[in-house]
C-alpha cells in the first residue's frame, strides 16, 4: 500500500458495531469499534446484555438455595463456581469438610477444567476458521459430561459441591470409567497439536497477535491462563492452596510473550496437567483410609452463620474466582460479591484492541476466553 | 426430517412410471420443515447445550438444522438463555430482521418465564413478553435431545400451516396474537 492510499484511508473513520448478536462474541458482548481503514483506533466493550442481578438475588435466597445461582455464573465451568461459593460459606460458618469430599471436589474441578478448555479449544478454532477441532473437542467433552451425569445427574450445571462436602459419593463403576476416559484423552492432546497448534495458518493468525505485556496484564488484573501467558507465574492452586492441592503434584504452564497463541497453548498444557491431577485424586480416593462416609457431615439444611465476613477464592478455568460473603446472622447472606475473572479479562480489550487490525479482533477476543454470564452477573 | 413416501397424499401409477401428486400446502410445508435454519444466537447457559446439539454426538444437521450467522437467512430463532432487559431491544430488532415465515423456540426456563431469576430486577420474565413464541421448551438447561424434540414439535406445527391465509406466519398471527407489542 502506498503512502497516498493509506493517507486517504486514514481520513475516513468508520464505526462498526460488533455484537451483541455475533457468532464470535461467545455470548452477548458488544464492542463499539472505530476503524480507520483496517486499523482499529478505538474499541469500547459494552457489557451488561446478560445482567441478571445475580448479586442481589443472593440476598433473597438461603445459603443452600443460592448455590444454584452460582452454577449459572460461569456456566462452562460450574464446578469451580460451586466450589468457590462453598469455600466462602464454609469459612463464614466454620464448617469442616471430610477429606474424601475434598478429593472429590478437586477431582471434579479438574475434570471440569478440561471440559471448559475443550469448549475454548473448539470455539477458538471456529473463530479462526477451522471447524473440525470443534467436533473433536465436543466428542471428548461429552465423555466428561457423561461422567458428571453419572455423578450428579447434571450435564452442564451440577450443584455437586455442597456446603460441607459434596452431594454424593462416586457411583459404582465411575472410577473405571474415569480412568478409561483419561487414558483415551491424554493421547488426544497430541492430536490437537498436530491438528491445530502447529497449523501454519492458525499460527500466523495468532502468534505475535494481541500481545499483552506482563506489566499490562498485572495492571489490568488479569488472572488465569491469560495472565500466565504473559509471564507472571500466579496460580491460586499454588499460591494459596485450597482443598488438597498442596498434597498433589502438578506444574503450572507459563509462557512469556502473551500472544493469542501463548494464551491458547497455556490452556492446552493445562488440560494435560488437569488429567494428571485427576489421576492422582483417583489413586488417593482408592486408599482405605478414605473410605466412603456421609458426604456433608453435620451441616444443617438451613445454615445460619454468625455475623461476620469471609472471602475465598479458587483457580477457576478462567482465572482467580472469588466470593466475598457477609452475614448479618440471618438465614440469607447480607451481601455476596463475586470477583469474576472474565469481567477483568474483558476490560483489557479496550487497550489491546486499539491499533490492531480488524481481522485480529476476533482472534484476541477468542483467546481471552470470556464467559458473559460471569462478566455481567 | 426425511420424507416418508407413504405419507404422500397420493401416488398414482401411470404407464411409464409413477407420479406423485401432492397439494401445494404439503409440498411447501414439507420443504419448509425439512430445512429449518436457526440463527446462531446464544444468550446464556442454554447456548452451550445448543452448541452441543450441533456438535459430534447429537449432529443436529441430520435434521436439516444448520446454523446461520445472520438473521436474514434464518427461519427459526432459539432464544437460548436469560433475556436481560438490556438485551430485549436487540432481540426484537433481530426478530424483525428475520424473513417471514419465522419461528421462535423459547429454550429453557429463563426464556419461558424467567426461570431461576423469576424475582430479578434485570430479567424479562419470559421472551414471550417481547416476541411471539411457537414452542416452549422447559429445562434448566434442556438437554440437546430436548432441543431436538422442540424442533420436531415445531415441524409438526409447520405441517399444519395453510397457504390460503398465508401472510408469512402461522395460524396464530391471523387471529392477531402474533402482533408485536
Amino acid at each position: 500500500m502506498t503512502d497516498k492510499t493509506s493517507a486517504a484511508l486514514k481520513a475516513d473513520q468508520m464505526f462498526i458495531n460488533f455484537g451483541p448478536q455475533h457468532p464470535s462474541t461467545h455470548g452477548v458482548l458488544r464492542i463499539a469499534l472505530t476503524v480507520e481503514g483496517e486499523v482499529v483506533v478505538k474499541a469500547a466493550p459494552d457489557v451488561g446484555y446478560l445482567h441478571r442481578g445475580m448479586e442481589k438475588l443472593f440476598e433473597a435466597r438461603t445459603y443452600s438455595q443460592a448455590l444454584i445461582l452460582t452454577d449459572r455464573l460461569d456456566y462452562i465451568s460450574a464446578m469451580h463456581n460451586n466450589l468457590a461459593y462453598c469455600l466462602a460459606v464454609e469459612r463464614l460458618a466454620g464448617v469442616q469438610v471430610p477429606l474424601r469430599a475434598e478429593y472429590l471436589r478437586v477431582l471434579t474441578a479438574e475434570l471440569n477444567r478440561i471440559a471448559s478448555h475443550l469448549v475454548f479449544f473448539g470455539t477458538f478454532a471456529v473463530d479462526m476458521g477451522a471447524f473440525t477441532p470443534f467436533l473433536y473437542a465436543f466428542r471428548e467433552r461429552e465423555m466428561i459430561l457423561d461422567l458428571f451425569e453419572m455423578l450428579c445427574g447434571g450435564r452442564l450445571l451440577y450443584s455437586y459441591v455442597r456446603v460441607g462436602g459434596v452431594s454424593a459419593d462416586l457411583p459404582a463403576g465411575w472410577t473405571e470409567k474415569c480412568r478409561e476416559f483419561i487414558a483415551f484423552f491424554k493421547p488426544r492432546l497430541k492430536d490437537y497439536d498436530t491438528l491445530l497448534s502447529t497449523n501454519p495458518i492458525f499460527k500466523s493468525r495468532t502468534d505475535g497477535v494481541g500481545l499483552i505485556s506482563a506489566a499490562q496484564a498485572l495492571s489490568w488484573g488479569l488472572s488465569g491462563p491469560n495472565l500466565r501467558a504473559s509471564g507472571p507465574d500466579y496460580d491460586v492452586r499454588k499460591a494459596e492452596p485450597y482443598c488438597v492441592y498442596d498434597k498433589l503434584n502438578f506444574k503450572v504452564p507459563v509462557a512469556r510473550t502473551g500472544s493469542c497463541w501463548d494464551r491458547y497453548y497455556c490452556r492446552m498444557l493445562e488440560m494435560g496437567q488437569s488429567a494428571e491431577i485427576a489421576l492422582q485424586c483417583l489413586d488417593a480416593l482408592a486408599a482405605p483410609e478414605l473410605a466412603p462416609e456421609i458426604m456433608t457431615k453435620g451441616v444443617p439444611k438451613m445454615l445460619k452463620p454468625a455475623a461476620g465476613q469471609a472471602y475465598a477464592h479458587v483457580e477457576a478455568s478462567r482465572g482467580d474466582l472469588g466470593f466475598y460473603a457477609v452475614s448479618d446472622g440471618s438465614l440469607s447472606p447480607y451481601r455476596m460479591h463475586v470477583r469474576g475473572p472474565s469481567f477483568l479479562n474483558v476490560a483489557i480489550l479496550q487497550e489491546i484492541l486499539t491499533g490492531c487490525k480488524i481481522a485480529d479482533v476476533v482472534a484476541i477476543l477468542g483467546s481471552l476466553d470470556i464467559v458473559l454470564g460471569e462478566v455481567d452477573r | 426430517m426425511g420424507i416418508v413416501l407413504d405419507n404422500l397424499p397420493k401416488i398414482e401409477a401411470l404407464p411409464g412410471g409413477s407420479i406423485a401428486l401432492a397439494t401445494s400446502d404439503f409440498l411447501i410445508n414439507w420443504s419448509r420443515n425439512s430445512s429449518m435454519w436457526p440463527l446462531t444466537f446464544g444468550l446464556a447457559c442454554c447456548a452451550i447445550e445448543m452448541m452441543a446439539a450441533y456438535a459430534s454426538r447429537f449432529d443436529f444437521e441430520r435434521m436439516g438444522v444448520f446454523p446461520r450467522p445472520t438473521p436474514r437467512q434464518a427461519d427459526v430463532m432459539f432464544v437460548a438463555g436469560t433475556v436481560a432487559k438490556k438485551m430485549a431491544d436487540p432481540i426484537i430488532r433481530i426478530y424483525k430482521q428475520m424473513p417471514e415465515p419465522k419461528f421462535v423456540i423459547a429454550m429453557g426456563g429463563c426464556a419461558n418465564c424467567g426461570g431461576p431469576f423469576y424475582d430479578s430486577y434485570a430479567v424479562v420474565k419470559g421472551v414471550d413478553k417481547i416476541i411471539p413464541v411457537d414452542v416452549y421448551l422447559p429445562g434448566c438447561p434442556p438437554r440437546p435431545e430436548a432441543l431436538m424434540y422442540a424442533v420436531i414439535k415445531l415441524q409438526e406445527k409447520i405441517r399444519k400451516m395453510k397457504v390460503k391465509n398465508y401472510h408469512g406466519a402461522t395460524a396464530l398471527q391471523e387471529t392477531g396474537a402474533r402482533k408485536l407489542s
